[in-house]
């Protein structure tokens, strides 16, 4: 596939993962950040995203596997995991740690844990969709072209807490 | 003689035959004469005709010929040579003009055909243009009837003239039968029949205004034919006795007022409208025509731009009338009141001079008093005596002071003070009475105020001390405390305030005192009479509300003089009270001011290179966020340290650091910022300290504002708006996003 074709196929899976709602403002802020004296930006802070989140994520799991819930623990981990999110744009994945605190604070261990599933859930597809998109920017770069960043005109994307 | 032309008879019985022939070439010959006669005869007498010439070729050919055959008659008997050769050369002469003739008919004939399609063709267009004309004198006829009826209907501004005059020459116009109009009642559910041509007072007929013949005619702007069975054209007994005559209706806006909007004139948004309804006579057999039914459509208009007028001007009266009412009214007013100013200054003038002095004596003399030998009792009695007079001797001046206040006649005494004296006085003042009621006072002023200010100290004093006086005065307990901070134009602003509009400026900055108690509470309703004079709240509990009810509403005045704002907060009766009140002061331009090293002298807003090599640290517990943060700060061309404990933090924080960001939701996080402030007594070694939260609420502000931090920033930030940031705090040493 040659540059130009790569790279509308980007600009076109970035749009839909905004559409989606997958990815907010924050994102493109992340995007914004990388230049020739950063290159790898997003890509690293894309994976520290994914390993803290998986740690995260397993220690909850432990965390509401216990016969007596520790729900302050449990509200620190979702919090650190929505401030990641946050950081990073993943949107959904940063929604349903809003609805878990909230689940936390009403101390339910029922709804907390249907909540982790779906942050699991959210978690599992905005991992599948950065590591496509990062792939298809690296083969851009292998290719010869740049990430055509100004393609994605944004208008109203931003989200403010 | 061969040629002898005389002929025998050869035979007898041809004898008859000749004489035929000789009676009809005579009779022939007359003819062919007397034909150019009657042509030249007619010709003269018609004034056009083009062909003149050929007139004169023709009449030549038929003369020849009629000489041809003249001549014929002398050959029948025995004629002489002469005769012979005449006959020769007329026969010539005939052959040649006649077949010049014929060859001149071939070119003439087409043309007087032509003639003759061109007649046909005129004749049609004078039938059209006649009938043209008869359509136009029908509308110039239909202008004329509306131009008179609209001079008829707006000749007058009453109501129920224009509606009775329009009815009137519309029956007289058009010879109607019956003419109605039924208007809308108030409820505008029903129509009511309002006018009538032949009935003088029609009696109250209702149609309720949902029917579907109505509701035709009301969504069309054109007259409506309608059938005479519907209940709107029955309003009377059929009198005919054949057909009743058809029945047309319109609808006449009602236009409001606020329907004349410049802005959308050509669509006349309105709802009401009134019904028009037209009747031709019975067993007339009329139809209504087009330009009768333009007629109706334009009167109804015109109606309904009458009735806005006159519905305009009515209006426009009875404001004018309400107007002169409130005139008179406020004159009176205004005339009472300058009575009651003037008696209360010559009151005044009475209590100034006449109260004062037997007070003065009665102080001085008590205290004199006091320094004598005296028995415990009566010591007693003179400390309650001079007590008691310090109290009244305070009344008297506050109510002469209010008074002044009120007149307008107080001006602020301007200089330059030291404002961070000035609380220090106040905490000093009142500290000892606040111990003796075992009440913490606090005081905490923002680094980022001005240690001098221009305004009118003592005043300012005053006011302070009122505020503070009354939160210990009204507290059996709790803590009290007062913060002084800079505030920011665009937070004044307060919604429950639209009067206040402070304006920012570069010599002026706005003091924000707020006092915070958390004694006996006001009720919520009753914090509005709080500044009003002499108003006490009846449900002080304890009663020992000692105020005399002037003090909050000369701190009003004050504050007001000083281009400010106070207020009130509280939640109830026992859960404390807060005292707020803002204020504009002078900035003093100092030329020694120390100039921070990074204060932009470029707009700093583009251009990343202000912040270039700026030391920052950054302390976040949550590692993706620590990383962004710090991207964002490297990509502005900060040098960025990061840490992730408040421990590591007050570690690593050093002079060089200019900002230290830190994540306030970590645990401890706000005890970092006191620590820091402890670390670095002197303002300008310490770093700036921002908040980092994603918490927007008052608390969180506060919180960070009561540790001494210099601004709060939302989490998550844009570059932008990062960039934004710094540059701000860089110049200004602090930042509190309005909320």
């Amino acid at each position: 596939m040659e540059v130009g074709q790569m790279q509308r196929t980007w600009v076109e899976y970035t749009k839909s993962l905004f559409r989606e709602g997958f990815l907010d403002g924050q994102f493109t802020q992340l995007q914004l950040l990388q230049d020739e004296s950063n290159p790898d930006f997003v890509v690293e802070v894309v994976s520290l995203f994914f390993e803290d989140s998986e740690r995260l994520l397993n220690d909850l799991t432990r965390a509401l596997d216990q016969q007596i819930v520790d729900f302050k623990r449990v509200d620190a981990h979702v919090h650190q995991l929505k401030g990641s999110s946050s950081s990073i744009g993943a949107q959904r994945v940063k929604n349903a740690c809003i609805a878990f605190r909230n689940f936390c604070e009403e101390q339910n261990s029922e709804a907390c844990l249907k909540c982790l599933q779906q942050v699991r859930q959210e978690y599992c597809l905005v991992k599948n969709k950065l590591e496509t998109l990062i792939r298809l920017e690296q083969q851009i770069v292998a290719a010869g072209g740049s990430i055509p960043i100004e393609e994605l005109s944004f208008q109203g994307y931003k989200v403010k807490l | 003689m061969e040629s002898c032309n005389c002929i025998e008879p050869q035979w007898p019985a041809e004898e008859l035959l000749m004489k035929y022939q000789y009676i009809s070439d005579f009779f022939i010959a007359l003819a062919y004469f007397s034909i150019p006669l009657e042509l030249i005869y007619f010709v003269k007498k018609s004034a056009v005709f083009p062909y003149r010439w050929v007139l004169v070729q023709f009449g030549a050919f038929i003369v020849l010929c009629g000489a041809t055959h003249l001549i014929n008659l002398w050959t029948f008997t025995m004629h002489s040579r002469t005769v012979a050769i005449v006959m020769t050369i007329a026969k010539v002469l005939t052959a040649v003009v006649s077949c010049a003739t014929a060859l001149m008919l071939v070119h003439i004939i087409p043309d007087l055909l032509s003639v003759k399609t061109r007649e046909l063709i005129l004749k049609n267009k004078a039938a059209e243009l006649d009938r043209e004309m008869g359509l136009i004198r029908t509308q110039e006829e239909t202008g004329r009837h509306v131009r008179m009826l609209t001079h008829e209907i707006r000749s007058t501004l009453d109501r129920h003239t224009i509606l009775k005059t329009t009815l009137v020459e519309l029956g007289r116009t058009l010879a109607l039968e019956e003419c109605a109009l039924w208007m809308p009642t108030r409820s505008g559910l029903e129509l009511q029949l309002s006018y009538t041509l032949r009935q003088q007072n029609p009696v109250g007929y209702t149609v309720p205004i949902q029917l579907p013949v109505i509701n035709k005619v009301f969504s069309c702007n054109r007259a409506v034919k309608i059938s005479p069975n519907c209940p709107v054209a029955r309003i009377r007994p059929f009198a005919g006795k054949y057909m009743p005559g058809e029945v047309v209706a319109v609808r006449v806006p009602l236009l409001h007022l606020s329907n004349f909007q410049i802005n959308d004139w050509p669509e006349l948004s309105t709802k009401r409208y009134a019904l028009m309804v037209l009747m031709l006579p019975s067993d007339s057999a009329r139809q209504w025509h087009a330009y009768e039914l333009e007629l109706v459509e334009v009167v109804a208009d015109q109606v309904a731009v009458a009735l806005s007028h006159a519905a305009i001007l009515e209006e426009s009266m009875r404001a004018r009338d309400l107007l002169m009412e409130q005139n008179v009214a406020l004159d009176l007013a205004r005339r009472e009141a300058e009575t009651a100013i003037r008696a209360r200054n010559d009151f005044l003038a009475v209590m100034n001079h006449e109260m004062r002095t037997p007070m003065h004596a009665i102080i001085a003399l008590s205290s004199l008093l006091q320094e004598t030998e005296l028995t415990p009792e009566q010591r007693l009695m003179v400390e309650t005596i001079l007590k008691s007079s310090n109290l009244l001797a305070t009344l008297i001046n506050d109510v002469l002071d209010l008074s002044r206040l009120e007149d307008g006649s107080l001006q602020l005494d301007l200089g330059t003070f030291n404002l961070h004296a000035v609380f220090w006085e106040v905490l000093n003042l009142i500290k000892p009475i606040a111990s003796v009621k075992k009440l913490p006072v606090t005081l905490s002023l923002a680094p980022d105020l001005p240690e001098y200010a221009i305004g009118d100290q003592k005043r300012l004093m005053q006011t302070i001390l009122n505020v503070v006086g009354n939160a210990v005065k009204f507290s059996k307990e709790g803590n009290i405390s007062i913060t002084a901070f800079v505030a920011k134009p665009e937070s004044l602003r307060d919604p429950r305030f639209p009067d206040f509009f402070p304006v920012p400026s570069d010599s002026h900055f706005y003091l924000c005192v707020k006092v915070k108690d958390e004694g006996l509470g006001i009720n919520p309703q009753d914090i509005s009479k709080l500044f009003t004079k002499f108003a006490q709240s009846q449900s002080s509990a304890t009663g020992n509300s000692s105020g005399s009810g002037l003090g909050l509403a000369i701190c009003k005045r004050f504050v007001n003089l000083m281009e400010g704002h106070i207020w009130i907060e509280s939640e109830g009766l026992g859960k404390g009270c807060t005292a707020i009140f803002v204020v504009k002061l002078g900035i003093l331009e100092r030329s020694n001011e120390s100039k921070h090293p990074f204060m932009p002298k470029v707009p700093a807003i583009h251009g990343q290179t202000a912040f270039s090599g700026l030391k920052v640290l950054v302390m976040d517990d949550n590692g993706v966020s620590r990383m962004v943060t710090k991207g964002l700060l490297v990509h502005l061309g900060c040098d960025v340290t990061t840490v992730s404990s408040s421990d590591e933090c007050l570690r690593v924080v050093s002079q060089d650091h200019k900002v230290v960001f830190m994540d306030v939701c970590i645990p401890d996080g706000f005890e970092v910022a006191v620590r820091i402030h402890e670390k670095f007594t002197k303002r300008h070694e310490r770093p700036l300290i921002v908040a980092l939260t994603e918490n927007t609420s008052k608390v969180t502000k506060e919180n960070c504002m009561r540790v001494g931090m210099d601004g709060v920033i939302l989490k998550p930030v844009s570059v932008d708006e990062m960039r934004g940031v710094l540059s701000y705090l860089l110049e200004h040493r602090v930042l509190f996003e309005a909320m």
